[in-house]
């Protein structure tokens, strides 16, 4: 079901008066993952609790399934909500915490039985289901967090950092499990998170938020592809900055991304000022991290596959010529 | 903590083994030597003396001091004042750490310095209170006595100023577990659809379960014994307002030295059931962190091979404001 955000404005009143969201509007579009990504203290996770109800909006509205649900109380809006923390009932078993929900909603017996183990047969936890939180490892306390979510079959499934108390590896794992695990169930899906890898891996739509409002909303690369903004360009991808000055005085800065740029041994005709010199070089898997140093003596990050520069024989220290293959200016905020 | 602790212990045990042995036998012996024998000075011999001087006589005339009308008396006082002012507690304590825990209110710093109050203050200052607010010529004693209502000197008295006196045992308990562990659970609930009361209920309760029992069993041990407070409210009427440890207090005056320690062996066997039980709440809260933990290192080399050493540290936390 489509969820829908109009002019929503939460301030909380410790402290400086400082809005947490300060006039938000988007679609997350039905049946699609949508990230809510950002950086910390951009609202993000205000927002989402605020459409599962946790908290009341100052102004503005909320709607699910063309409904206005701003006044609805979270026990009747029928969102499906996975904390940070998973907060998985640690005096109950898996079983008890999947069912709680349904025996909430009075479901009968054998109802809940069969729910459940469904369940635990689409997360990959089959006989896990007389076990306590406390006895799974965090990969699967967040399955089961997302099947306790997923039981009363909410419209929406609201997902908070879902991945950011794991390590590397099973975050990872994880990741594709949820993209697997999406195309099963076609739940209309928020994602918060911080991570833009895993906003551009898992969802089909973004919304990019800086300080409590939107930056940029959109497809995945269309975001990458053209930022709106200075911040989503750096924002996104990571990317070498140049400021200059424009003829009539206003400031331009120059964005270029670190995979945008080639490099290449230097030829005989090679003028000086495409030159540059290797300052230092990080192997990370199959990727190459270079900084190269420019004729202006500006650093620039660059990032290339490990066998592209194994066939150029660049090492530590050598000159090399760059070439940028594609940059985004802007002047004074506004792109050209 | 107990359970973090252990696991670092049991990670680490050689490490730990050689930092106990840098202090060197003698210093060793010398510690466990001292803490031994201010135990014996200061706990087990008293504790012998009161229960050889119970039944220096035999265990007839201990039987007889016992069994005497006032001493029944003071028995049955006792316990119903721990019968009231406890579970009274129990509310009170699950109430203000809820509010304190889970609420941002104007004065809550404050609130949370009242909730200790009565431990600050003197258990005397504390009887005094409730004689200036209800006695005879305290602030309410006329409209008090106009009604005909008793609490100075009678059994209200007693119960208000005991439950006064143990108020920050359960509440203390109750709130370091709710702060410790946060409201996701609550919250968690609230969006699966469930009501307030389903909550509290199926949610807050089991969960606080261990802090409060904790919290009970301290409160209940303080709430038999507590004097101060109890014997300023009294009136030390015979049969009728006297406790237990005032009871103590009368008999030993009157050179009934048999009774006195009689009565007192009884009080004291009390304090040692009350310590036995929350010895074995302990030991359980214990067992059942390890029981945990063992268990999650199963579930971590079955499916996911992942980060579970920080699913066992989590799991040892529903115990360990305990530690």
């Amino acid at each position: 079901m489509t969820v829908e955000a109009r002019n929503l404005v939460k301030t909380f009143s410790s402290g400086a008066d400082v809005a947490a969201v300060g006039g938000v509007s988007f679609v997350a579009p039905e049946g699609k993952v949508t990230s809510l990504l950002g950086p910390s203290g951009s609202g993000k996770s205000t927002l989402l609790r605020l459409i599962a109800g946790l908290e009341e909006p100052d102004s503005g509205s909320i709607s699910i399934a063309g409904a206005d649900v701003t006044q609805v109380p979270v026990k009747r809006r029928e969102v499906g909500f996975v904390f940070q923390s998973y907060a998985l009932f640690r005096h109950m078993t898996v079983r008890d915490n999947i069912a709680f929900g349904m025996q909430i909603r009075k479901a009968s017996k054998s109802r809940i039985e069969s729910r459940v183990h469904e369940l635990l047969n689409l997360i990959q936890l089959e006989g896990y289901q007389e076990r306590f939180p406390g006895q799974l490892s965090g990969g699967q306390r967040q399955r089961v967090a997302l099947a306790r979510a997923l039981a009363t079959e909410p419209k929406v499934l609201l997902l908070d950092e879902p991945f950011g108390a794991l390590d590397a590896q099973v975050r990872l794992e994880l990741r594709e499990w949820l993209i697997d695990f999406h195309e099963k169930t076609r739940v209309t899906t928020l994602l918060v998170t911080h991570d833009q890898e895993e906003a551009l891996e898992l969802s089909q739509h973004v919304v990019l938020l800086n300080q409590g409002l939107v930056a940029q909303a959109g497809a995945p690369h269309e975001l990458y592809d053209h930022p709106a903004s200075p911040f989503v360009a750096s924002f996104l991808g990571g990317a070498n900055v140049t400021h200059s000055r424009a003829q009539d005085g206003r400031d331009v800065r120059t964005f270029v991304r670190p995979h945008d740029v080639r490099l290449a041994k230097p030829r005989a005709d090679s003028s000086e000022l495409e030159l540059g010199t290797v300052e230092r070089l990080a192997r990370i898997g199959g990727n190459v991290k270079l900084t190269v140093t420019l004729p202006n003596g500006e650093p620039m990050s660059v990032q290339v596959t490990k066998l592209e520069l194994d066939k150029l024989g660049i090492t530590l220290g050598d000159r090399v010529a760059v070439d940028v293959t594609s940059s985004k200016v802007f002047v004074d905020d506004y792109a050209i | 903590m107990s359970g973090v602790v252990g696991q670092r212990a049991r990670r680490f045990p050689v490490k730990r083994r050689s930092q106990v042995a840098v202090e060197g036998p003698w210093l060793r012996a010398l510690l466990i030597g001292v803490a031994a024998a201010f135990l014996g000075v200061a706990l087990l011999l008293p504790l012998s003396v009161v229960f050889a001087s119970a039944f220096s006589k035999g265990i007839g005339p201990f039987w007889a001091a016992l069994t005497e009308p006032e001493t029944w008396s003071a028995i049955q006082l006792t316990l119903l004042t721990a019968g009231i002012s406890v579970p009274l507690n129990a509310v009170f304590g699950i109430a203000a750490a809820w509010l304190v825990s889970r609420y941002d209110f104007w004065g809550k710093s404050a609130l949370i310095t009242l909730i200790d109050l009565p431990f600050s203050v003197s258990p005397v200052i504390a009887g005094l209170i409730f004689v200036l607010l209800f006695g005879a010529q305290g602030l309410w004693g006329p409209w008090l006595s106009e009604h005909d209502i008793k609490i100075i000197f009678a059994v209200p008295g007693i119960v208000i100023a005991t439950t006064f006196v143990t108020f920050p045992l359960v509440a203390r308990e109750v709130l370091a577990v709710m702060q410790a562990q946060g409201s996701d659970e609550e919250e968690a609930a609230l969006t699966l659809g469930a009501s307030g009361w389903q909550i509290v209920t199926r949610i807050t309760l089991p969960k606080v379960r261990w802090g409060l029992i904790y919290g009970v069993i301290l409160s209940n041990a303080r709430a038999m014994g507590e004097f101060g407070a109890v014997s300023v409210v009294s009136g030390h009427i015979r049969g009728q307002t006297n406790t237990m440890p005032l009871h103590v207090e009368i008999l030993y005056n009157e050179y009934n030295f048999v009774g006195a320690f009689a009565v007192a062996a009884l009080l004291a066997s009390l304090s040692l059931v009350t310590l036995l039980v929350k010895k074995s709440v302990e030991l359980n809260a214990e067992l059942n962190a390890r029981r945990m933990a063992k268990a999650s290192s199963v579930a971590r080399s079955s499916l996911v091979p992942s980060s579970s050493l920080a699913g066992a540290a989590l799991s040892a936390r529903p115990n360990e404001s305990r530690a």
